[in-house]
């Protein structure tokens, strides 16, 4: 009788613990975002989004910072997706056992921790130096290269979860192999690995270091690619850092934007994989 | 069957002599001769010097304890062990006289002639009708209503058309087990094969699938010849014509199933038959 009120006892203690574990989490989570909705959604207007940052002690927008942001995300994903998959697919598929198969894993996940900062520091030596310029291309490129490793190891991992009896049975059928993989194995993994990219454009569209390095910033709107170009991150970095109220306001609402955009690709992420599962 | 290994009856000499078994060579032709068959898993050595016909248009069942190579055996009759390094087999099968096991041989054609049916129900994730089509189009491009009948046809044949007739755009994920297994058998008979093997096809269904299964197995071996690999004895005395017990890699037995049912000539196959180990 006594071990077990020891045993309750016990339980209640790890309960308790556990419990105030997550609060502590959850409480600077709330924090965070009820910070940014107090003061960002003040902030929000619709010349946010048609006005270009203005020069301080005026009124302006984001809109070129959020135009060179939804750009390079997307010349990033351009490259990042497929190069990230087909790799995934080498690694699950084709290199399951293999020497280099393992090499290639073991530098995607030195990869996958590598600080961003690195990242930025590498593209600015590559391309920014030898092109004498900062570039909305260089920034996009160091946004693929922080985007590859995470979408190679969510594809891996998502084949490597599709079970080996169905790759059997499309072989036993006499299919050669990339047919196997690009339909049946494809198809099993579709939901983990579509979730995989959306986190992975949800984890670059708030990275800011690599861009300091390579497209920099911008006051201007510029659609040109080989230029400079301006991006909610580094806006937000050096408004949320002048002495100036208006940048600083416009800063908050940068910020609300960013978050927002996150949480409805999460959201999307999970409803997309919600929705395909349904179907079964 | 089109380009098909041609039929042929060999001669009864090329049948194994098994301690015993040249008296019960049946007259109907072999349409698999498995001759001094060995795998290994690595370095472990799981079949030894198998030799066996199977006939055509009858069911041979293999019978055994756990791990004693009788799903190994399956498994090297359509190379599906070869999708996994470290895995090799010896010696030869002879399917129509040709021996697949030789090197240089399509290997996507050869499985393509021989159907395989697993333990585990494995439909893909697209809808019934894509799941049978899927095998077809492989080989074959039809106009799409040609297409819709192989489709229903091979439905019919495994007993699953009036179920999913209705629905043939759904999911084949959706499926109770039983039907994705009939689903199963329905696609892996969809190419036409010549052969078909069946790993435990019944050993997850419960017993009226299970029932249902069976009855398939009788009324497809007027076309094919069929291995059958099983745990459950009374499965293989109801449903093969031949039965082969295997033992710890050796095969101890082989002859008709009612034979080895009643009068083994084996002490260890009467042991297992009779539940005395196993």
């Amino acid at each position: 009788m006594q071990l077990y009120t020891s045993r309750r006892l016990s339980n209640y203690l790890i309960v308790a613990l556990s419990l105030g574990a997550t609060a502590f989490g959850l409480l600077f989570l709330v924090f965070v975002l009820g910070t940014l909705l107090v003061n960002g959604v003040g902030a929000l207007s619709p010349t946010l989004f048609t006005q270009t940052t203005p020069p301080p002690g005026s009124a302006g927008g984001l809109m070129n910072a959020i135009f060179g942001s939804l750009a390079m995300t997307v010349i990033a994903t351009l490259v990042g997706t497929p190069t990230g998959i087909l790799a995934g697919t080498f690694l699950a598929e084709y290199a399951h056992n293999s020497r280099l198969g393992e090499v290639v894993r073991f530098v995607n996940d030195i990869l996958l921790s590598a600080p961003s900062i690195i990242i930025g520091l590498f593209v600015y030596s590559i391309l920014v130096v030898p092109m004498g310029h900062f570039s909305a291309w260089a920034g996009a490129v160091a946004l693929a290269i922080i985007m590859i490793p995470v979408i190679v190891r969510t594809t891996e991992d998502m084949l490597s979860l599709v079970p080996n009896e169905l790759r059997e049975a499309a072989a036993a059928l006499g299919a050669p192999k990339w047919k196997i993989v690009v339909t049946v194995t494809y198809r099993s993994a579709v939901q983990g690995m579509l979730t995989g990219v959306l986190l992975a454009v949800a984890r670059i569209s708030g990275e800011t270091a690599p861009l300091l390095f390579t497209a920099l910033n911008n006051q201007f709107f510029s659609s040109d690619l080989n230029r400079p170009m301006a991006n909610l991150p580094v806006v937000i970095f050096q408004f949320a850092m002048s002495p100036y109220a208006d940048w600083q306001a416009l800063a908050w609402a940068g910020a609300l934007l960013i978050t927002a955009a996150i949480l409805v690709l999460n959201i999307g992420a999970r409803l997309f994989a919600s929705w395909s599962g349904l179907e079964k | 069957m089109s380009a098909s290994l041609a039929t042929t009856t060999p001669p009864r000499s090329d049948t194994p002599t098994l301690p015993g078994e040249s008296a019960t060579v049946s007259p109907f032709p072999v349409k698999v001769q498995i001759r001094n068959v060995g795998f290994h898993y690595g370095k472990f050595q799981a079949l030894k010097n198998v030799s066996l016909p199977l006939y055509d248009r009858h069911v041979t069942a293999f019978i055994g304890p756990s791990g004693c190579g009788k799903s190994t055996l399956l498994r090297i009759l359509n190379r599906i062990y070869e999708l996994y390094p470290n895995q090799t087999a010896s010696g030869e099968v002879l399917v129509d006289g040709i021996d697949i096991l030789a090197p240089g041989l399509d290997l996507n054609l050869v499985r393509s002639k021989i159907g395989m049916v697993f333990q585990k129900p494995t439909p893909f994730p697209m809808s019934i009708h894509d799941n049978i089509a899927f095998g077809i189009k492989l080989y074959e491009r039809l106009p799409k209503s040609e297409l819709d009948d192989r489709v229903e046809q091979a439905l019919r044949r495994a007993a699953l058309w009036d179920e999913v007739k209705d629905k043939l755009r759904q999911s084949g994920l959706g499926l109770s087990g039983g039907q994705q297994q009939r689903l199963c058998i329905a696609r892996a008979i969809a190419v036409e094969p010549e052969i078909l093997l069946l790993d435990e096809p019944a050993s997850a269904l419960d017993p009226i699938s299970t029932q249902r299964i069976e009855e398939l197995i009788a009324e497809l071996k007027s076309d094919y010849c069929i291995a059958i690999v099983t745990h459950n004895m009374q499965q293989a005395a109801r449903s093969s014509d031949y039965t082969a017990f295997m033992y710890l890699g050796e095969l101890v037995e082989f002859d008709e199933t009612e034979r080895i049912f009643t009068h083994p000539r084996e002490k260890r196959t009467e042991d297992y038959i009779t539940g005395r180990f196993g």
